[in-house]
């Protein structure tokens, strides 16, 4: 791999981690507080208050997954070690 | 059988598997005979990490007695909304690897860094910007050792009914003999099992207390009957409002960048595919513990609604709800959490001054020849060393440390965040800006917290980072750029 190449790769990676915690990040505070504080109104989801099922347990396991898919598609083996890495 | 003697029995045997595993490490770190190799085995473990040790040692490192007592503790007095802000740190695992993880990996191996001030040393020009960062490591580390030791210590009391000292005898001594013997690659593997038995722990405690509650749908009817704001992410008594639980996400959501014991893993692990697996097990494995363990706060307040002190809830449910010979695996989950935190601290503080200020002011006097020997022997008594003071002192508890304690999650990142994150990405970056910034963050923080000054209902580290940053930022453009040769080292 050239040292371009992986410069390049670095990049995208960085990004692509950005933008999935900015995904997680606003999932966890809109589901969070876009339900209403006030209890007595609260529909339930496996037992659990709508705004907690959605913002915990969905943007946990949702998370956990697009992570998944996201190193799958995006992230490239880089070597590590110097002599790996070829200098055009 | 005696049921003390009972609960204890699954510890001893978990305390042996450790022990084992310490030894097979020590046996690794005897094999290297030049000063290089044993440093790079002895605090780095060779750069071998696979992807699942990753994961753990990131993780375990991590969440430490909070996450098992504090937290859970507090999710049991005000409710959901705690385990709301817990969730916060479910990318963890996957921010610090993806923004750090490559790139600390590239770069230590072309500059042979093993731990974070070498790093640091070698990105900015000016000495005292490297003394700065290993002391301000030892003072906080020792002072966090401390406290876990004290947290420890406590909570196998009031499971266990054993007194305060036979505890800390037991853990502490466990914890200092394995990082000794064994070095770093003891700490990860340790810390590997230590993560599968807290995983354990916690599914084991919540089940358990889901059952005696009769269903999570009953449960959160009588939570809502006990107090229906347990239920809204304000919690009970309005006790989470936004600003504070946005300064939390900036700590432990943001700030965890710059904490020196889960950054320094990036340099230690061996190939880009270990890490990619570490981010996808770290996230899933955070997300999970901190899931099940704060849930087992708040919906044990179903179960047991009359528990005065937060900190008792944990071991008061584990007491009850599960039998002695469970109540002990459960007991190793937290004690493995606050082991694997002190493992890396330790071996990490044996690193800052051997090799950061022992080996590198000898190598500069001109005395290039310190025997390999001599490194290892004083590695050893080092480490030993640095445990067991922090060992002496949780006996009997200095009150000027464990005030420190209070400021050292902050304080580590008011020094770390930007010198280690701006080295990386900004090349303008130098030494006159990381000084300043370093030297200014902590000022900020303590003095936000020793005035309980606040904006906007913010927590002191939020403008601690901004102040820190916003002075990172100007001082470099105002100071000298580090030399040609020296950036050229950190392009990548």
């Amino acid at each position: 791999m050239s040292s371009e190449k992986i410069s390049a790769a670095l990049k995208k990676e960085t990004y692509v981690i950005i933008v999935l915690y900015l995904l997680f990040f606003v999932w966890w505070y809109a589901a969070a507080y876009g339900f209403g504080d006030d209890a007595s109104q609260y529909e339930y989801i496996c037992g659990f208050p709508e705004w907690f099922f959605y913002s915990c347990i969905v943007g946990y396991v949702g998370i956990s997954f697009i992570l998944w898919a996201a190193v799958h598609f995006f992230f490239s083996d880089i070597p590590l070690n110097g002599e790996d890495i070829e200098n055009e | 059988m005696n049921e003390y003697f009972e609960m204890i029995l699954p510890l001893i045997f978990y305390f042996v598997l450790i022990f084992g595993i310490a030894l097979w490490g020590s046996k690794l770190s005897n094999s290297r005979r030049d000063t290089k190799g044993f440093m790079e085995e002895y605090f780095l473990g060779s750069r071998s990490m696979g992807g699942f040790v990753l994961a753990m040692a990131i993780i375990t490192t991590y969440t430490s007695a909070s996450s098992f007592v504090g937290g859970p503790g507090v999710a049991y007095k005000v409710g959901l909304g705690w385990i709301l802000l817990s969730m916060i740190q479910v990318p963890t695992a996957f921010l610090t690897l993806g923004v750090l993880g490559k790139r600390f990996a590239l770069i230590s191996r072309r500059i042979g860094a093993v731990t974070i001030t070498d790093f640091i040393r070698a990105r900015y020009s000016n000495e005292l910007v490297a003394v700065t960062a290993s002391l301000a490591l030892l003072v906080f580390f020792m002072a966090s050792m401390l406290a876990q030791f004290i947290g420890g210590a406590r909570l196998f009391e009031t499971i266990t009914g054993y007194s305060y000292r036979i505890g800390l005898l037991i853990f502490g001594l466990t914890v200092i003999i394995y990082t000794t013997v064994g070095g770093f690659r003891a700490v990860v593997l340790t810390d590997t099992i230590q993560g599968v038995m807290m995983l354990f722990a916690s599914v084991a405690i919540l089940f358990a207390v889901v059952n005696a509650g009769g269903g999570i749908e009953e449960i959160m009817q009588t939570l809502k009957a006990t107090d229906p704001d347990l239920l809204t992410p304000t919690g009970a008594g309005d006790a989470i409002p936004k600003p504070f639980i946005l300064s939390f996400w900036i700590l432990v959501g943001i700030g965890i960048l710059g904490l020196p014991q889960t950054t320094q893993k990036c340099m230690g692990y061996r190939d880009s595919r270990s890490m990619h697996r570490a981010m996808v097990i770290g996230t899933f494995v955070v997300g999970f513990t901190m899931l099940a363990m704060h849930l087992v706060g708040t919906l044990g307040r179903a179960v047991i609604p009359d528990i005065e002190i937060g900190d008792l809830a944990v071991p008061t449910l584990t007491v009850k709800l599960l039998s002695p010979f469970w109540a002990g695996i459960f007991i190793a989950g937290p004690l493995a959490a606050i082991m694997s935190t002190v493992d890396s601290m330790l071996i990490m503080c044996s690193a800052a001054i051997i090799k950061d200020i022992y080996l590198h002011y000898t190598n500069k006097k001109g005395n290039k020849n310190v025997s390999p020997a001599t490194v290892k022997k004083m590695s050893f008594v080092v480490t030993a060393v640095a445990g067991i003071l922090v060992f002496a002192a949780a006996l009997q508890p200095p009150s000027l440390l464990v005030w420190i304690n209070l400021f050292a999650f902050g304080g580590l990142e008011a020094v770390f965040f930007c010198p280690t994150l701006f080295g990386l990405y900004w090349e303008r970056a130098n030494s006159t800006g990381a000084l300043i910034s370093m030297l200014a963050g902590v000022a900020a923080f303590f003095w936000f917290n020793l005035s309980k000054t606040s904006i906007a209902g913010t927590t002191p580290i939020v403008p601690t980072l901004v102040i820190s940053a916003a002075v990172f930022v100007a001082a470099s453009c105002f100071g000298k750029p580090e030399s040609k040769e020296r950036i050229e080292k950190f392009r990548l």
